[in-house]
């Protein structure tokens, strides 16, 4: 007889508060000082304040200072009312202005960039629209234009965060929910709320469906769900362990967890067929499959020498070689958009800090000096990286730039906040 | 109380072997002689099932061994549920440090040597479940050893 839980799904947007707010705990040594002048509106009433969410966007990275309004002397609305020395003086060393029309019901936010050293455009006048449900959008739009043409690198105000929140008190039935936001923790909805754990979601490379392990019929079970739809499929029911799925990169494969022949064994899972391959066989705990960027290569944590390090196997000989060598223990290791880096939760000295490794060097950097730092997960950019850990007795998210120069934490209102996994790229 | 119970116990054992012996009677006169005792053993476990048996096993860190110091009570689960036709699930269980997949496989592992230990004294094994929380289910909260000591744990749920 299986009981049933309280189980379900909601898609309409909007539901829950945002419930994640950003602390820059730590910046760049020398962040590149940014005017972002509040929008022109015209006398519209905005829902939000999209100069304020661009300015908090840049910041987040930690490697931009955004000037106070309260110190700008002069609002300019467009290119005529720019005068570079009101920016000199503030040390300024690029503005941003622009201004938002509505039109039928849609809202066009249109903007324009100048490097105050240099007193030149760098960015020609663009506009973006949307609903007024999209003006955070239009915002985080706006954000990744700047951030790109700046630092020359794609910016990820775009994309989105999904992640767990536990709910655990004494005298109160628990309570998993599986959360989506924008990256700064805003709209935040929910995917899933069940009574049972939910743990390891895993955005599919298309950004549309999220793959994750759920304890709602009482064992653990790997389950896809649509983000549009929240239409949702049970992957597997293997006696044991059924965990960690991986999407390959290709999005047709599942690298899963199971330990349906006695011990946790990587396997992959084709979508399409059905078809289960195993790709490792040790009598120690082998687990956390994650892909190398080609689809050549399983990275896993295993157990086969001791304590646990990270292993790769190739998908086509099976070849295992032992990857981590530095520390008492690394696991959950996951390799960086550009292939070079694998970032790792590394362990020494009884703390857990996440690092950093190149590949080709095996040189480990240490990226955070918190203690029990987890499940780290990579921007698609590779620029920064978010992971969880602990703050004032509570789970909570954090973000750090893969160069550990800057650090930022997403402290919650409310419930353990925990398992971030950055979604790709959208278009 | 006990000596009282046991005797409750063992006057019920003997009505019952009493209607067992009759109602099989019927049927097959051997069957009579075999069933009866199996009863009558049955019936003196209810009267033991009332002493109260820990129901959680520790662990090291890191560890799924089982600690000497737990070999007396899962013996004494090991008669109970050999006795009875209880069934149990093993519940493994990490504290929060490491990683959550690898936790979870650790959880496995403990409620599997717990299985094992059980299943050599004679337990049968379809009896047994085991399921892995991992960390996710802490009896202990906080971030110290004395949490990780509770939170490291196989519980027996009938």
């Amino acid at each position: 007889m299986k009981r049933y839980l309280l189980l379900f799904v909601l898609f309409v947007s909007g539901i829950a508060q945002a419930q994640l707010t950003i602390q820059i705990s730590r910046g760049a040594d020398n962040p590149t000082r940014i005017a972002v002048v509040p929008m022109a509106t015209q006398g519209l009433a905005l829902s939000e304040d999209i100069s304020q969410i661009i300015s908090n966007d840049l910041e987040f990275t930690g490697q931009f200072a955004a000037i106070p309004r309260s110190d700008m002397l002069s609002f300019p609305r467009n290119e005529a009312e720019v005068h570079y020395r009101d920016w000199n003086v503030l040390k300024a060393e690029y503005l941003l202005i622009g201004s938002v029309e509505q039109r039928a019901g849609r809202y066009y936010a249109s903007y324009q960039l100048f490097d105050v050293l240099g007193q030149r455009k760098v960015l020609p006048k663009l506009s973006v629209d949307g609903t007024e449900a999209q003006l955070r959008d239009l915002a985080h739009h706006i954000s990744d234009k700047v951030y790109e043409t700046i630092t020359g690198i794609r910016g990820i105000f775009s994309t989105k965060l999904i992640y767990v929140e536990a709910f655990q008190q004494k005298g109160t039935k628990d309570k998993y929910r599986l959360m989506l936001s924008d990256v700064d923790g805003a709209r935040s909805r929910l995917l899933l709320e069940s009574a049972e754990p939910i743990m390891s979601p895993m955005w599919s490379p298309d950004g549309r469906r999220v793959a994750y392990v759920s304890f709602e019929s009482n064992r653990p079970a790997v389950y896809v769900q649509e983000i549009a739809t929240g239409k949702r499929e049970q992957l597997t029911n293997f006696r044991g362990l059924n965990g960690a799925p991986a999407w390959s990169p290709d999005g047709q494969r599942l690298a899963l967890v199971l330990s349906k022949d006695g011990n946790p064994e990587i396997y992959v899972l084709n979508i399409i067929t059905r078809q289960l391959t195993r790709m490792t066989n040790h009598f120690g705990i082998d687990t956390e499959p994650s892909w190398t960027t080609d689809g050549a290569g399983i990275i896993f944590t295993s157990n086969r020498g001791g304590r646990p390090q990270i292993y790769q196997v190739n998908v086509a000989t099976l070849q295992v070689e032992r990857v981590t060598f530095d520390g008492e223990q690394n696991t959950r290791g996951r390799v960086s958009p550009d292939g070079k880096s694998l970032v790792m939760v590394h362990q020494r000295g009884g703390t857990y800090h996440l690092a950093a490794q190149d590949l080709k060097t095996g040189n480990l950097r240490i990226l955070t000096e918190t203690d029990l730092d987890e499940s780290p997960t990579i921007a698609p950019n590779g620029a920064m990286l978010m992971y969880a850990t602990r703050f004032g007795g509570k789970g909570i998210l954090a973000a750090v730039s893969l160069d550990a120069r800057t650090r930022v934490r997403l402290p919650s209102k409310q419930g353990d906040v925990r398992e971030p996994a950055w979604s790709p790229f959208f278009n | 109380m006990i000596t009282k119970s046991l005797k409750q116990g063992l006057t019920l054992a003997v009505i019952m072997s009493f209607l067992v012996g009759c109602s099989s009677s019927s049927t097959q006169d051997d069957e009579t002689t075999t069933t009866a005792p199996v009863v009558s053993e049955e019936t003196y476990n209810e009267v033991e099932e009332q002493a109260p048996l820990e129901t959680i096993v520790y662990f090291d860190f890191d560890q799924a061994t089982l600690k000497p110091e737990t070999r007396a009570l899962l013996l004494a689960h090991a008669d109970r549920l050999k006795s009875s036709n209880a069934s149990a699930r093993l519940e493994g269980h990490a504290d929060e440090r490491g990683s959550r997949e690898y936790n979870i496989a650790l959880g496995e592992r403990r409620a599997n040597a717990v299985r094992d230990f059980l299943v050599l004294q004679g337990v049968s094994a379809s009896s047994l479940e085991v399921i892995s929380y991992g960390e996710e289910r802490p009896l202990a909260t906080g971030s110290d050893e004395s949490a990780y000591a509770q939170n490291r744990r196989v519980e027996l749920k009938y």
